[in-house]
């Protein structure tokens, strides 16, 4: 057994896995919701700004491990590695953030609700 | 405190490649199924930033990046599906040696 | 508020033009969406984006779709010296038809009746998205990233797509900077089509490699 095995769980080729999920006869695909659009458009706006970088953001995937591939969506574990990533360039702090995510949560129980009217 | 260069392979189309074998933790983008391969270049790619320390918010200083082609025989033995269908991946400098 | 995976949406026709947004205001909130929401209004409180600018990126997002895509592979199958200039560098040549592809680092990888190639990112999900439009969610699944770089062609049939015996598979993995797009074979028969009608047999699949173009009506 060699003890510098250190294959990460997000390295998968070759891994085994079984047949592609499908629906409908077809490999599994969804339309985007707004809120998806919005999580790309940040990372996209984030990283040509510069505030950090595509491997920014694969990282802090990454570094979650392989129970958020299983629990989160593609688009959660995207909004989490820009949150991470711009909490590390001090953007604004944990505090902040969960402070605004109380007052956006107290606004109403659907997306719709708890976004600002007009953003 | 100085830093060593890394070593990185100087390498032009058709010069056969191994991958390097090594196991460090982090941001790492050499697939863990390529290291220990050996292949052939198909194109210098020119020169891009090192994403293991870009990912960590450090400049990445500029390696030369190559499209390196393998035999699906080299990658994976008796479990190819065809031993001469081919896998190309863009390997960094850094993470490539002499055969 | 819960926190948890939504399933894909319901059964739907897929088209290759672009689709409005789901209408999923009315879901419960998750986590992750008050994230993004918080999140959001901050960087624009704190003056490092707009909400025009958001607004503006979705629409430059939105407006890209395999489309795009198959308008370039018909120039490129109607062109011999546009195809030629589209395999030495795919980002150019798109350019030239107009497509902001911004930063896009693209090679274009010719079929043949020799070779096949499908393409795929094992470390994460990268793609062509500026000149294809968003990424479909089995091109990011685990059996795809996973089996395709060793069993491409167990894969391809589950697309529906068996390949000739003496036909050879390359798969590339993006494993770096680079996105590849496939120009797929131009099927037969088609001689007499215009470059539009070109461009509709042209899949956002069989630019990922996992199917063929499509035979003329």
């Amino acid at each position: 057994m060699d003890p510098l095995n250190n294959k990460r769980w997000h390295d998968m080729g070759g891994d085994a896995a079984g047949p592609l999920p499908m629906e409908d006869g077809r490999p599994v695909e969804h339309d985007f919701a707004l809120w998806e659009k919005r999580v790309d458009a940040l990372m996209v706006l984030m990283t040509s700004k510069g505030h950090f970088t595509v491997d920014g953001l694969r990282r802090a995937i990454e570094d979650m491990g392989p129970q958020a591939f299983e629990s989160m969506s593609y688009y959660d574990r995207w909004i989490a590695a820009v949150n991470q990533n711009m909490i590390e360039t001090g953007a604004y702090t944990l505090t902040e953030l969960g402070e605004r995510m109380e007052q956006v949560a107290r606004r109403g129980p659907t997306y719709g609700q708890a976004s600002l009217a007009g953003a | 405190m100085g830093r060593r260069p890394l070593p990185v392979l100087d390498a032009a189309p058709g010069a056969a490649v191994r991958v390097r074998v090594l196991q460090p933790p982090g941001h790492i983008r050499t697939p863990h199924y390529l290291r220990g391969k050996t292949g052939v270049i198909e194109r210098r790619l020119g020169p891009f930033g090192n994403p293991e320390q870009l990912a960590y918010g450090l400049p990445g200083a500029p390696l030369p990046l190559y499209r390196v082609r393998f035999t699906m025989a080299e990658v994976w033995g008796n479990r190819a599906e065809r031993p001469d269908d081919t896998l190309d991946a863009e390997i960094y400098g850094h993470w490539l040696e002499a055969p | 508020m819960a926190i948890g995976w939504k399933p894909p949406d319901m059964p739907h026709d897929h088209h290759d033009h672009t689709h409005p947004n789901r209408a999923d205001n009315d879901m419960p909130l998750t986590y992750w969406q008050c994230m993004e929401i918080a999140l959001r209004e901050l960087l624009v409180e704190k003056g490092i984006t707009t909400q025009q600018e958001i607004a503006a990126q979705i629409d430059a997002m939105d407006a890209r779709s395999p489309a795009d895509g198959a308008r370039v592979v018909a120039r490129a199958w109607s062109d011999p010296a546009f195809r030629t200039r589209l395999l030495q560098d795919a980002s150019a040549a798109s350019r030239e038809m107009g497509f902001d592809i911004g930063a896009l680092r693209l090679i274009a990888v010719e079929n043949t009746a020799q070779v096949h190639n499908v393409i795929v990112c094992t470390l994460c999900s990268c793609y062509p998205r500026n000149l294809l439009g968003l990424s479909p969610d089995w091109y990011k699944s685990r059996e795809y990233r996973s089996r395709v770089v060793i069993e491409p062609r167990r894969v391809l049939a589950e697309f529906g797509l068996t390949l000739p015996d003496t036909t050879t598979i390359r798969v590339h993995d993006s494993t770096a900077d680079m996105r590849y797009v496939v120009l797929p074979a131009r099927p037969a028969g088609t001689d007499d089509l215009t470059e539009a009608q070109l461009a509709a047999l042209v899949t956002r699949d069989s630019m990922i490699g996992t199917a063929l173009a499509r035979p003329p009506a």
